[in-house]
């Protein structure tokens, strides 16, 4: 990938999204790279629309203001197709990552993907649902997200993830977001 | 050793707290600023530090606490953010005048009304002449470091003065980035042991502090208070090499980015310099000679330092994220103007008022502003040397 990858993120209160892009951060910080996470502060509600940013880059990060071009745009909420732009102001070759049971072409023609860009899904509720009882998509995203930009290693992520969630979280809770992340990353649709 | 982290500013700073290990910690949660001390008061309650907490009912009460363990000899600290700060006023100028050397993170956010909790300059904008030193920082590291090195500032025996670290509200305290903590050992080392001067507590040598002082005294009293400004640069400057020794980075009264042979210029503080500067790498990409001064002593101020890094340039424009309401500039394209004014050739200088109450500063905004100052370097003409930007009409 580029020298810098911008992410954006859309999710919804109480999805994780922003837990998801601090780990990203986190365990992107290896090999002397600067990152950068932040969410977009509103009134912060249960369900409410979302977006997180990530910055990852080899050279030092000054801009402290939103990504507005981003290369990689994870949707955690597929609902928010509906009502927001996802992807406005995605680069060329953007890549989209879309939490959805559905085909990936069929996501691509609803976001009117450029033919530049990479549109892919991954059923990461249905996964969350399975590995961990409750609908937080934000590690078999983060799964995803790994696979497809080669950021970091999935053990890397791993070890990140089990290091974030182990502060607050039961063994059972951690060990199920580990399996949820490894299938998000095995399970990604490509169009 | 350093280590390297990705953690928030308020985090950031929390932790160089608790590496300093104050005596006293007077607090009141107040967004955004809440994060950093509900941190402390973990390290307090986890015995990371030794400091005595004191969980107050209001800011105004929270700088009267400083003062008090202050004055009875303890390094103290508290934080804060707008309206907090807003209410310190009256003590503010109690801690200042009493020279009570205080560490107070303020962390930069709108005042009310109407009500807003983002990140602009308003509040510590508006405590600018309370007596205070303040130190302005870009990012989670600057913040950081400014902590630790306040309080060598603070406790000078030249100085004395308390001073306040200002990080902008959200976009730097809640964001997380990468930076470098130095070792717990090297930050007590570095900032040594405190001792009060003339301790309240000392029962043995009873002293009188805030005593009534009458027109016969008062003003050479502030005179003094004058000349203990004037000598905050210098120390400031000796506190950063010290600094520069153990930490590697180097700081001064201001930073300076391709400025020397500029002919075109922004002044702006805290975090909306860093996106700038990005910008600033585009224009000389372009062949077009920008640069950027970014202040980071902004109390005192250097009239003079600045002054000279600034003279030589044809057009500046002051970014300022807070206006002063006073019929005329921004607070620091005030203090810009001044530091200007007795020089015969000098740059014409603009002021843009931008990201009042977190509205976006984007690159495209130092784009407008650095491509307006080119037009006005080639004709010399201004259409307007004060305006709002990134506003709806």
């Amino acid at each position: 990938m580029a020298d810098i990858v911008e992410i954006r993120w859309h999710g919804r209160g109480g999805q994780g999204t922003v837990t998801a892009a601090k780990v990203l951060a986190d365990a992107c910080l290896s090999g002397g790279r600067h990152v950068q996470a932040f969410p977009e502060y509103g009134p912060e509600r249960a369900g409410a629309p979302l977006r997180a940013y990530n910055r990852i880059s080899s050279k030092e990060l000054r801009m402290h203001c939103p990504v507005l071009r981003p290369q990689v745009v994870c949707v955690v909420d597929a609902t928010l197709l509906d009502s927001i732009d996802v992807a406005e102001g995605a680069k060329k070759d953007a890549i989209f990552i879309v939490n959805s049971s559905k085909d990936p072409d069929e996501i691509r023609e609803k976001l009117q993907a450029e033919p530049g860009q990479k549109v892919v899904t991954v059923d990461a509720t249905k996964i969350a649902l399975d590995c961990i009882g409750r609908a937080l998509p934000n590690a078999p995203m983060l799964g995803a997200l790994c696979k497809l930009t080669g950021l970091v290693p999935l053990d890397h992520l791993l070890e990140d993830v089990r290091k974030s969630f182990g502060e607050k979280f039961s063994q059972k809770i951690i060990d199920g977001n580990l399996e949820a992340a490894r299938r998000g990353y095995g399970e990604v649709r490509e169009g | 050793m350093a280590k390297i982290v990705a953690i928030t500013g308020n985090e950031a700073v929390a932790h160089a707290l608790r590496q300093v290990d104050p005596d006293v910690c007077a607090a009141y949660p107040i967004t955004p600023q809440t994060d950093m001390m509900q941190r402390f008061s973990s390290f307090v309650s986890d015995g990371l530090v030794k400091t005595e907490l004191i969980l107050v009912e209001s800011e105004h009460s929270a700088m009267s606490s400083c003062v008090g363990a202050s004055a009875a000899g303890g390094r103290v600290i508290t934080a804060t953010s707008s309206q907090g700060l807003a209410l310190m006023w009256e003590i503010l100028f109690i801690a200042s005048g009493t020279r009570l050397p205080i560490i107070m993170p303020v962390v930069n956010r709108a005042l009310s009304a109407p009500l807003n909790i983002h990140g602009d300059h308003s509040d510590a904008m508006g405590a600018r002449d309370t007596g205070w030193i303040q130190l302005w920082s870009e990012n989670a590291q600057e913040a950081y470091d400014n902590t630790i090195q306040a309080f060598r500032i603070a406790e000078h025996m030249d100085i004395r003065l308390p001073v306040m670290i200002c990080l902008d509200g959200f976009i730097i305290s809640h964001s997380i980035e990468r930076m470098e903590y130095l070792e717990d050992e090297e930050v007590r080392n570095f900032v040594g042991e405190f001792k009060q001067l003339n301790p309240l507590l000392d029962l043995g040598h009873p002293v009188s502090y805030g005593p009534l002082i009458l027109p016969d005294y008062y003003m050479e009293y502030r005179k003094a208070q004058d000349e203990v400004a004037s000598k905050v640069s210098s120390v400031v400057l000796e506190v950063a090499e010290d600094f520069e020794k153990l930490s590697g980075r180097k700081y001064g009264l201001f930073e300076t980015y391709r400025l020397e042979d500029a002919e075109i210029g922004l002044v702006i503080v805290n975090s909306a310099a860093g996106t700038s500067k990005d910008v600033v790498d585009e224009f000389r990409d372009r062949g077009i000679k920008a640069g950027l001064l970014k202040p980071r002593l902004y109390r005192p101020f250097p009239y003079k330092e600045t002054g000279e890094a600034l003279k030589h340039l044809k057009a500046v424009c002051v970014l300022d994220r807070a206006d002063a309401f006073g019929g005329s500039f921004g607070p620091v394209y005030l203090d810009i103007a001044t530091s200007l004014y007795q020089y015969k050739k000098k740059p014409i200088l603009i002021n843009k008022i931008y990201g009042l109450g977190g509205r976006d500063y984007l690159p495209e905004h130092a784009e407008l502003v650095l491509n307006e100052l080119a037009e006005i370097a080639k004709t010399g003409t201004v259409k307007s040397y004060k305006e709002y930007i990134s506003v709806r009409e």
